[in-house]
């Protein structure tokens, strides 16, 4: 593990840390929901790191494994007697969907720009469906999908055996907070195994990997399989701090994840999460500035849209890279300067033609 | 030992549209045999090179490994029966290391644990370990020439096909490819396809000549080599 | 009989209507392979230059055929400028900005008009057939889109202009090699797929009504229509729309218009499982 590697984790733990005790105990019930809400979007942030930043899959249509977690934990929830055991159908679900979807992409050679579009449509497909189920005809045993309203009696996550003691809005923060951590470290440690690295190779030159004898369908199936279930574990506990509704599908939550992963960084993982976390408290900070006396100037799309456009016009390598990079130029300039023999025996690999 | 034959092509055919760039080819490759494809460009060497080894289809006509068809079988399929492939123009890892690159190679064939020994042992066969830790795409050509081929020998498959292998390296790196081409045919097939007169004199013990998609001439490097025919299709451009 | 007529024309009408929202996409998919994000906002916006200029007084028709593409076209204009011209060649980074721009157009027109629908009174009341009634509108968008797409087929088949685009679709450096800056044609590309798109909003506008978010109505259809049809304008657009149409209307009638659309767009879905390079990749590979 590099000095660099040891730093981060000890950063991540840091705000994991923060996240989990120092905020709870100022807690508000509002911190408390907002908190749960911005870790279940972090977590789909991640899932699209996953699939974009490291296996270079370009799925706009993220959201649709977020959404369709939520609503099959909220559907399952209130038919079954266990909540738990609806969210692991949903996350299961989100899997399972997402596994289908990527065989019908990754067997059918479908590429780049194509794969965007599609998935973006299947989002957009159930965005559709959902919406339009307001009719009494759109109920699933005990649940009605309540179409453009969504399910507002989604039902909160309760321990094993108590299902009459759902959890409290603190106790869902942590688990969300916890969530978040956890599939941090499950996107990080996926990336050191022989698959991750394989997924990167795949993402670099698939044409090598094939003549190298990995059948890259099989890769990518499996983390696009995975970046659904992670996608879904974000949806499940966003419908436990909210309710579910047919925007988790929307295109303006796909369009945000693509804005938080773009912003914070493609390729790494902390990144995207940070992204999130900042533009979320930018667009609840505009929201608040538009529920103001009739002065709407800056409307949360206009500066989102905005902070796309220029970040893929200029900022091409998004917040933590250049950060890093910036990082790396002082202590390269910091050491130059305590020994130039040293600098020049260590030049590093970047310098190189 | 040189008995049945590892690779045989059969009536090889490859259109493309109305062109024919391969037109009924048939070849024969022993065990531990080192062969060159030679001839001018479009003779159809670098077609029949990827027909071999699943980049193209062939329109008609059969590839067998070892008596096993394998033709119009997946890149990956063909991959793992033990075919190791450096294409012409370099095709590697970009955004990885050179460790990282050859670890995704052995890591295909080979246990974790002893993967990264491999992929070291391969990097010093090629002489550059010292890059172990660029990022490749940074490299100079011919340094990712030797990455690529790194990567292809610590598979250490049966047979190696290398398309263009010293191409745009300089003379004393193609004076080492030489050498070690003639080494690796010590435990694998190979397959060289290549334009360099002289580099093919230094390492080939056969060579099949290829004019205009078909099979002009093949045998010992010395008489085809020697061949009026061969001279006047491809020497002697080269010459002119 | 009546009934037989109504879904034909119903059909018909389906399919027109899919054929003009991917019009202008199409347009600029084709030419420039780029995937224009703001696409749903350009009919959005079309919608509104017909809204507002009508309120201020002028004639409707006009409104639509003349105020609306104009304007939209110069909006494409001013964006060609500032954000596709730098990106040419990076397909997925201009994918991603102009989806920025999506966003940005609905947030900015949010701004000037609240976030509410607005609307048209269609004109021209409907046709009754038998027992059952058409909007005569309807059928006049069915007919400016059969013109549209005749127009597009002599432009490109008939005129100096024509050929360069025709040679611009088949490869990129074609233009070049033709003697025209390549810059030119992809700016009079993005411009004409605005304004076409400014068209088609207008026209609907007053079927759907105009709200900012309308856009994104329209956008999973648009897309993939044009995706269906692969990269030939006319017969691309055409061909999926009519397939995709027809599954449409098909669903329609069996069940909701809604779930119609979600037919739809899983049966494109499913077509590019099978044609990746969308139809006209796989057939009628020398057409418009």
């Amino acid at each position: 593990m590099t000095l660099r590697d040891a730093l981060g984790w000890l950063l991540v733990g840091a705000a994991a840390l923060y996240a989990l005790v120092a905020v709870p105990a100022g807690g508000e019930l509002t911190t408390m929901i907002n908190g749960s809400i911005y870790a279940s979007y972090a977590i789909l942030a991640l899932s699209l790191a996953l699939i974009w930043g490291y296996a270079g899959i370009l799925s706009f249509g993220q959201a649709a494994f977020f959404g369709l977690a939520g609503y099959v934990y909220a559907v399952a929830g209130l038919n079954l007697e266990s909540t738990p055991l609806a969210a692991v159908i949903a996350v299961a679900a989100a899997a399972g969907f997402a596994a289908l979807l990527g065989y019908f992409m990754f067997w059918g050679r479908i590429s780049d720009v194509y794969l965007g579009v599609i998935t973006l449509t299947v989002s957009l497909i159930l965005y559709r469906f959902i919406n339009q189920t307001a009719g009494e005809e759109w109920t699933i045993g005990a649940a009605p999908l309540g179409g453009f309203n969504g399910i507002p009696s989604t039902p909160i996550l309760a321990p094993p055996g108590h299902p009459d003691e759902p959890f409290l809005p603190e106790q869902i923060y942590m688990l969300a907070v916890a969530a978040l951590f956890a599939c941090y470290v499950i996107c990080k440690l996926a990336m050191a195994t022989r698959f991750g690295r394989a997924v990167i190779a795949i993402r670099e030159n698939e044409g090598r990997a094939e003549l190298l004898g990995y059948d890259t369908r099989l890769y990518k199936l499996g983390i696009f399989t995975l970046g659904g279930a992670i996608a879904g574990v974000g949806g499940v506990l966003f419908a436990n701090s909210v309710f579910v509704s047919p925007n988790m599908f929307s295109l303006q939550t796909n369009g945000q994840v693509i804005i938080w992963v773009i912003v914070g960084g493609l390729g790494t993982f902390a990144g995207p999460v940070i992204g999130c976390f900042l533009l979320m408290a930018l667009s609840t900070g505009l929201g608040s500035l538009d529920a103001g006396p009739s002065f709407a100037v800056l409307d949360p799309n206009l500066v989102m849209g905005v902070v796309l456009t220029l970040c893929v016009l200029g900022l091409r390598q998004g917040l933590l890279p250049t950060a890093l990079a910036f990082g790396g130029r002082l202590v390269a300039k910091a050491r130059a300067t305590r020994g130039r023999g040293a600098a020049e025996l260590r030049r590093p690999a970047e310098e190189r033609p | 030992m040189i008995g049945a034959p590892l690779l045989e092509a059969e009536g090889l055919i490859m259109r493309f549209g109305g062109v024919t760039a391969v037109a009924g080819v048939d070849f024969s490759l022993g065990e531990g045999e080192l062969h060159c494809l030679v001839g001018p460009n479009g003779a159809g060497k670098s077609t029949f090179f990827k027909m071999l080894c699943g980049q193209l289809k062939p329109t008609a006509g059969d590839v067998r490994l070892r008596g096993r068809s394998i033709a119009g079988l997946p890149a990956a399929r063909i991959a793992r029966l033990g075919v190791g492939v450096k294409t012409q123009v370099p095709s590697l890892f970009d955004g990885l290391t050179a460790m990282a690159s050859v670890r995704v190679a052995t890591d295909a064939v080979l246990p974790p644990t002893l993967s990264r020994r491999r992929a070291e042992e391969a990097l010093e066969r090629m002489g550059v370990s010292r890059l172990a830790g660029h990022v490749v795409g940074r490299l100079a050509h011919g340094q990712r020439q030797l990455v690529e081929l790194a990567m292809v020998i610590a598979q250490k498959p049966d047979l190696i096909l290398l398309d263009e292998p010293a191409a745009g390296m300089t003379g004393a790196e193609v004076d080492r490819l030489g050498d070690l081409i003639v080494e690796l045919a010590r435990s694998s097939s190979v397959i060289v396809v290549e334009h360099d007169m002289a580099f093919i004199r230094r390492i080939a013990r056969t060579v099949t000549v290829f004019s205009q998609g078909r099979v002009l001439a093949q045998g010992p490097a010395a008489e085809v080599l020697a061949d009026a025919r061969v001279r006047d299709v491809y020497l002697g451009k080269e010459a002119a | 009989m009546d009934y037989a007529l109504i879904v034909i024309l119903q059909l018909v009408v389906t399919i027109a209507n899919l054929a003009l929202i991917s019009a202008g996409l199409a347009v600029i998919f084709g030419m420039m392979r780029i995937i224009n994000m703001a696409h749903g906002e350009f009919l959005m916006l079309g919608g509104y230059a017909a809204l507002v200029s009508h309120q201020a007084g002028l004639n409707l028709w006009l409104a639509i055929f003349v105020a609306a593409p104009v304007t939209v076209g110069l909006i494409g204009a001013v964006l060609e400028r500032l954000v596709i011209r730098r990106l040419y060649g990076r397909m997925i980074d201009t994918m991603l900005a102009t989806w920025g721009v999506s966003l940005a157009l609905v947030g900015v027109v949010t701004v000037i008009f609240g976030n509410r629908v607005s609307g048209i009174s269609p004109p021209l009341g409907s046709v009754p057939i038998g027992g059952y009634a058409i909007g005569l509108y309807e059928l006049l968008t069915a007919g400016v889109t059969s013109l549209l797409f005749l127009g597009g087929w002599f432009v490109l088949r008939r005129t100096p202009v024509g050929l360069i685009a025709r040679g611009a679709m088949q490869n990129r450096d074609m233009a070049a090699a033709l003697g025209v800056d390549p810059a030119k044609v992809y700016a009079t590309t993005f411009v004409t797929g605005a304004a076409i798109s400014g068209l088609a909003g207008a026209l609907i506008a007053p079927i759907t009504g105009v709200a900012p978010s309308i856009g994104a109505v329209y956008i999973a259809k648009a897309f993939i229509t044009v995706i269906s049809g692969g990269t030939a304008i006319l017969t691309g657009a055409l061909s999926a729309s009519a397939l995709l149409g027809s599954v449409n209307t098909a669903f329609s009638f069996v069940m909701t218009p809604v779930l119609g659309e979600v037919a739809l767009l899983a049966a494109a879905v499913l077509l590019l499982r099978v044609l990746p390079q969308g139809i006209t990749g796989r057939f009628f590979r020398r057409s418009l």
